[in-house]
Formats: structure tokens, C-alpha cells, sequence
């Protein structure tokens, strides 16, 4: 894999007096986040110098200027942001700081991008415990590096006990486009073909048996991942034969889908029996009521390829460990007036498959 | 599995041949309609065999009087209002319990959830917005005898709990009498046993067949109810064998009789039906939400144009509704059948085309 362009090294955050010779803080006597850590002095600047810096690669990586400055390679810049709010903070497979750079990588890797740096904003709730911190900001560190990203600037805010729900995190990143990637709705005709990585709503079903305290023998577990090798792996074999790809998270794929029915104007044609589950989440999902369609992931990538290189894409993809699953779960096809999505269910009839209203319920009985 | 598929199907469409007249058979159940329209089973069936959604999802036939008590409980300052999910979108006269905003509604997964609430909570009432049928009944009441046991004093229910079968009848006897036969519900007739659908059979001679909510079990389920009206059967069968027996789940039937007791009650739709709802008994008055708060009476209303009664009854296609579509969808929904999962006119605006 290729390394990441040198970042620069300047200065981090630039907290007031961050700088000055003072007094250090014993962070260990702390043991909570105060508003003060938010206040712009001694106590943000050592919050900063000493918890979230050093959990980021060597802690070279970051810039302590207002702007960070990122050497890019020449070519297409890919900008994009996201932000995270989960309940639970940590749940089975991930946290809140993997999923914000899981998801924000994601959104670059499936528009083509080759991830090159992020930003890191926090916002703290007063109270929260600084392990809990520091756990979340491990997490960050270890993901990123892993995924071979940079994390370069952040912010640190700090609001009163009950304005926030523990942490709120916004990550960007900026990526630079791939050679031979070009995605977009437009790209997709009718006779292409819908791959995608793995079994669906893992992360969504995992998140909501955990709030509820289901339990299984077998724990569900999220599939919260960087999907940038596997976006990457098809740019560089399979070029302008991939048309599209998204990474399918709140609404699942049903959302997805029909974004890509309504945009290419194609219907889409799913088979139930080639839908890659996990047996333990659909059963979660059966006894909630839930259609695994509607439910997040975040650790899946739908691509929409060009037929003939379906069987190669799929190839490419089971090589690595997160497509072990991977399978061609549809087509598309022309539409007439109004496309849609149908699925082709285990029995052999049809259906429509909607975008989800948005709020699943769990059911009665 | 693709044998038995192709074999029900062949089944299905020998009998409805035969027959030739258009049969309508109902599934009692929303779980069926649910799965019946996430596995397309109705573009398997012959153009005679019309499937009618019936009343049996519990959301959908609560009356509007009964969330509209829910709200006034939700609103006073001392309760704790616990319960199920696909309640809280159910509009009553002024919104629902979601538009409500308020931190006293808690959406739980069991019983058990609202009973702990109450153990974490002594300050305030808990009220467990007790709604379904016989496969929701027993956990009310283990939680309510869990209650009086450990004298957790603060937990009532608020019973809409209701009973099948005699539903199934009034709809016979006075809604819709063009209904040939019935689906029954798995997880229902595991409690109630098969034979509790005999009056349907013996008295209204429909033959009523049992089936699980699988999308095989469903496509065997209407072969056996095609091949017993083409044969001019009306006889109660099950392809559920494996969970349901004829005499049912009498520890269950038991805790329910023990502590309930039938009385009349509004359903949305069918109107007041006797002895179709059940009530705590006297012995368990206190932990009544009617009789702890006071309230005298239900009220009974329906909002205007709303035609969720005349598709429980199976009446009218969802569809034909005025409002379908329009004013009333998943989004903004005006009656129960648009809000729950297993409500008809959701089923048709998600899974219909």
C-alpha cells in the first residue's frame, strides 16, 4: 500500500497559552470532564497537550496551527464531513470514535477517493469520564492509523451536563480521487449489476439489542470498518467498469437502493436468497419486527458494476478479510414511469422495497 | 423447500380453478399480512383468491378512546407511561404519545421492563399500556401477579387486551359475511389451541386452518384452506403442528383466566363487541389504571374519514381509502392501520404497488 503524503508538522489546536510555562495540571486528580476543559485555557491547553494529541499515531501528525497544511498529490480533491452521535458509546465490534473515522474514510473511499487526512471535532459533555475519553480517543487513533489516515486539526468543545448525551464527534477528510474513478447515478444503466461486501445490519441490529438488553448466545456484533481497500481494490483492477458505490448506513440498503432507482432512473431488481445475513441478526431483527433492507450498516459497501466484471469483483473482493460475504444481490433493469426497487422473495413472489420511514418500532408480538 | 413451494402453489391454483368464483379468505392476524406482503405471496395467487387483512393487529384495532387515555395519563406529572413501540405513533384526538416530547413515555420490549421501571421509580405510577392478544395477555399478568407478590404498589396496566376469537365471530355475525375462510395466527393458536376456533367452524362452517409466518407455512396454510372449500369442507387443520397443539397452552390459558375476565370493550372498527376485551378481576382492581385513576369510561370516536374499520373488516382494500396515500401515509399516518408494522394500509403502502 502506498504511504500517506508527508503532513507537515507545525502546531496543534493553538489553545490560548497553551504554550506558556505554567503549572501542569495533574489530568489523574480529574477524573471528569469540567466546562473549563472547554474554556480556551490552561486546562483545555493540557487537555489537549496531554490526552488527545499523544493518542494520534506519534503525535507528530497533528498540527497545533488554526489550519492544518496538507501536501496533496495533483490531482481531484474529495472533501466531505459527517457527524456521530450513538447510544451506546462503546457497543460489540466498535465505539463512537471508530465509527467517526470509519464513517468519514467510508464516504470518501466510496466516491472514489483515496483517504488522505481527517479533522477532529469533540463535543464533551460536562461530567463525562475522562477514561471514557480517552477510551474513544484510543479507539480513534488506533482506527486511523490502521486505516493509514492522518488525523491533522480539531476543536474541543465542552457543554453543560445534559445539553449533549456524553460525546458528539464531527470528523472531515479530505481524499484525493483515484485514477479511472468516476462515479455517479448517471453512469448506471439498465443490466448492470449490484454487489455487495457482506451480510446486512449488523451495526443497526447490534446498536438496538444493545439498548434494549437482547440477548443472544451468540452476540451480535457491529460491522463498523474502513472499506477503503475494497473500494481501492476495485478502482484499481476493475477502473470505470465500477459506476457506483455508497456505503449503505442509516436507512440501509432499502434507502440506498431507491436513491439509486429515483437518481439512474432504473428499477432494481434484488433476490432475497442472495442477500447475505447473519442468522443471529435476523433473528434479532424478526423478533423486533425489523426488515433487515432498513437497517444501518457501517462496515458494507454496494457497488453497481458493470455485468461482465461482476464475477471478477466479487473475486477481488472475497481476497480480502471484510468480503468474505460478498455476493451479486441484484440487477438493474429499465424502468418505466416511476422507477423502483423490488426484491424477489425466497418464495418466488415480488415485492416493493420502500425507503424506510426513518424511526423503526419495535412490534408488539 | 422449493418442491413443497412449487407443490402448495399447484395446489392453490387447482382448488381456486375449481371453485371458480372469486374466495376471499382472511388473515386474521397482522404478522400474516405483514409477511404475506414481504414475501409477494399475493403475486402467486390465482386472480380468485382475494386475501383480506383482518382485525387482528393489536395497534390497529385499539380504539381511539383508549390512546386518548393514554395521553391524559401521559400528561399528568406523576406517571411513567410504559409501553410497546408501535404504539407511540398511534394519533389519538390531540397527536400521539411521540408528539407528546415527553420523558415519561418510555417505549419498553416486555412486561418485565415496565415492572422495573416501577422498582426504579417509587415516586411515580407506572402504567404498562397493555395492548394485543392472547400472545401479549400472559406476560400482563405474570407481571401484574409479580406486582401484588412483591408489592410493587406504583405499577398498574392499562387493559386493551382483546380476544380472537369471538372478533372472528362478530365479523361473521353482523360486519362481513362474504369472508369463506380464515388464516389463523401461529403464535395466537399456540396459546389458544386449535380447537378454541370450533364456533367458527361448527357455527359459521369456514374452515379455519393454522398456520406459522414463514413464507412456505403461509402458501401450505391457504392450500389447505383452498382444497377444503373446493372439496366444500369447513374444518379447522394447522400446518404448524410443531408449535401448536388443539387444546393450546393451558398454563398460559390459566394466568389468563385467573386473573382476567371478559367483558364488553370497543374495537376500532367493529364497534363494542361482547365480551371480546378482558379486565383485570376485582382482586387485582388496584393495579387497574381505569380504576386507580379514576376513570369511569372510555370514550369512543373514530377521526373523520379515516376508514381503518371498514379494512379491519375486510371491506375495503386499504387503497380505496380517501385518505390512502394522501393525507394518511407512514410519514403522517391518520389511523392505527398506516402506523403499526403489521397495520394493512402500511403493509400495501411499503410492500403494494
Amino acid at each position: 500500500m502506498r504511504k500517506p503524503p508527508d503532513l507537515s508538522v507545525d502546531t496543534f489546536f493553538s489553545p490560548a497559552g497553551a504554550k506558556e510555562e505554567r503549572q501542569q495540571i495533574n489530568m489523574d486528580e480529574m477524573k471528569k470532564i469540567m466546562l473549563a476543559h472547554g474554556g480556551g485555557g490552561r486546562l483545555m491547553g493540557d487537555l489537549i497537550q496531554r490526552t488527545i494529541v499523544p493518542k494520534f499515531g506519534d503525535g507528530q501528525s497533528v498540527q497545533l496551527n488554526d489550519s492544518a497544511v496538507v501536501d496533496i498529490p495533483a490531482g481531484k480533491l474529495c472533501f466531505t464531513t459527517d457527524s456521530f452521535v450513538v447510544k451506546p458509546l462503546f457497543f460489540n465490534g466498535g465505539d463512537i470514535g471508530k465509527l467517526s473515522v470509519c464513517g468519514t474514510v467510508n464516504d470518501l473511499a466510496v466516491a472514489g477517493a483515496k483517504p488522505l487526512a481527517l479533522s477532529l471535532s469533540l463535543i464533551l459533555e460536562e461530567g463525562l469520564d475522562l477514561d471514557v475519553l480517552e477510551k474513544i480517543l484510543q479507539s480513534i487513533g488506533d482506527t486511523a492509523k490502521k486505516a493509514n489516515v492522518n488525523i491533522v486539526t480539531g476543536d474541543t468543545k465542552v457543554v453543560e451536563k445534559g445539553s449533549a448525551d456524553g460525546v458528539f464527534i464531527n470528523t472531515a477528510g479530505v481524499g484525493v480521487l483515484m485514477d479511472h474513478a468516476d462515479v455517479s447515478f448517471v453512469r448506471i444503466k439498465p443490466g448492470d449489476v449490484i454487489l455487495v461486501n457482506g451480510t446486512l445490519g449488523d451495526h443497526g441490529m447490534t446498536i438496538m439489542s444493545q439498548r434494549e438488553g437482547l440477548k443472544f448466545d451468540t452476540p451480535l456484533k457491529s460491522d463498523c470498518a474502513c472499506l477503503h481497500e475494497l473500494t481501492e481494490m476495485l478502482y484499481a483492477d476493475l477502473g470505470e467498469a465500477v459506476k457506483f458505490m455508497r456505503d449503505p448506513t442509516r436507512g440501509g440498503l432499502a434507502a440506498t437502493l431507491n436513491e439509486v432507482a429515483q437518481s439512474a432512473s432504473v428499477n432494481v431488481e434484488l433476490t432475497e436468497t442472495a442477500l447475505p445475513v447473519d442468522k443471529t441478526v435476523q433473528t434479532a431483527a424478526d423478533m423486533l419486527g425489523f426488515d433487515l433492507l432498513n437497517i444501518a450498516n457501517e462496515g458494507k459497501v454496494l457497488a453497481v458494476v458493470d455485468a461482465d466484471v461482476a464475477d471478477k469483483a466479487i473475486e477481488l473482493w472475497k481476497s480480502h478479510p471484510l468480503g468474505q460475504d460478498a455476493a451479486v444481490i441484484g440487477k438493474t433493469i429499465q424502468a418505466d414511469d416511476s422507477p423502483l426497487v423490488e426484491l424477489v422473495t425466497k418464495i418466488g413472489g415480488r415485492r416493493i422495497v420502500q425507503t424506510p420511514y426513518g424511526r423503526e418500532l419495535p412490534r408488539i408480538c | 423447500m422449493l418442491e413443497r413451494i412449487e407443490q402448495a402453489k399447484k395446489t392453490i391454483h387447482t382448488a381456486c380453478e375449481k371453485v371458480g368464483r372469486q374466495i376471499q379468505v382472511m388473515e386474521v392476524c397482522g404478522t400474516h399480512t405483514v409477511s404475506i406482503f414481504r414475501h409477494g405471496i399475493r403475486t402467486l395467487l390465482p386472480e380468485n383468491l382475494k386475501m383480506l387483512s383482518g382485525p387482528g393487529c393489536p395497534v390497529c384495532v385499539t380504539d381511539q378512546g383508549y390512546i386518548d387515555v393514554v395521553m391524559d395519563l401521559a400528561r399528568r406529572g406523576d406517571t411513567i407511561i410504559a409501553t410497546y413501540g408501535d404504539m407511540i405513533r398511534v394519533p389519538g384526538k390531540g397527536g400521539s404519545l411521540e408528539s407528546l416530547h415527553r420523558d415519561n413515555i418510555k417505549v419498553v420490549l416486555s412486561t418485565d421492563d415496565g415492572l422495573i421501571l416501577a422498582k426504579k421509580h417509587p415516586d411515580k405510577i407506572v402504567v404498562f399500556v397493555a395492548v394485543g392478544f392472547e400472545t401479549t395477555t400472559p406476560p400482563s399478568a405474570v407481571a401484574v401477579a409479580d406486582a401484588a407478590r412483591e408489592g410493587v404498589d406504583n405499577f398498574c396496566i392499562l387493559s386493551g387486551h382483546k380476544l380472537v376469537v369471538p372478533a372472528m365471530k362478530a365479523l361473521l355475525g353482523s360486519k362481513n359475511d362474504k369472508i369463506d375462510a380464515f388464516l389463523c395466527p401461529g403464535h395466537v393458536s399456540v396459546i389458544l389451541g386449535s380447537d378454541a376456533y370450533k364456533p367458527v367452524v361448527e357455527e359459521f362452517k369456514r374452515p379455519c386452518v393454522v398456520a406459522g409466518f414463514e413464507g412456505i407455512q403461509i402458501l401450505e396454510g391457504l392450500a389447505r384452506i383452498c382444497e377444503q372449500i373446493a372439496a366444500g369442507r369447513a374444518e379447522i387443520d394447522s400446518v404448524y403442528g410443531a408449535a401448536v397443539t388443539p387444546q393450546g397452552n393451558k398454563v398460559a390459558w390459566k394466568i389468563i383466566t385467573d386473573m382476567f375476565e371478559p367483558c364488553d370493550g370497543a374495537w376500532r372498527g367493529l364497534g363494542v363487541i361482547p365480551r371480546a376485551t378482558i379486565r383485570l378481576k376485582d382482586e387485582y382492581k388496584q393495579f387497574d389504571a381505569l380504576h386507580r385513576f379514576g376513570i369511569e369510561e372510555v370514550p369512543t370516536e373514530e377521526p373523520a374519514g379515516c376508514q381503518c374499520g371498514q379494512v379491519l373488516c375486510g371491506l375495503m382494500d386499504p387503497p380505496q381509502c380517501g385518505l390512502f396515500g394522501k393525507k394518511c401515509t407512514p410519514d403522517t399516518p391518520v389511523g392505527p392501520c398506516m402506523v403499526s408494522t403489521e397495520g394493512a394500509c402500511s403493509a400495501w403502502y411499503k410492500y403494494g404497488r
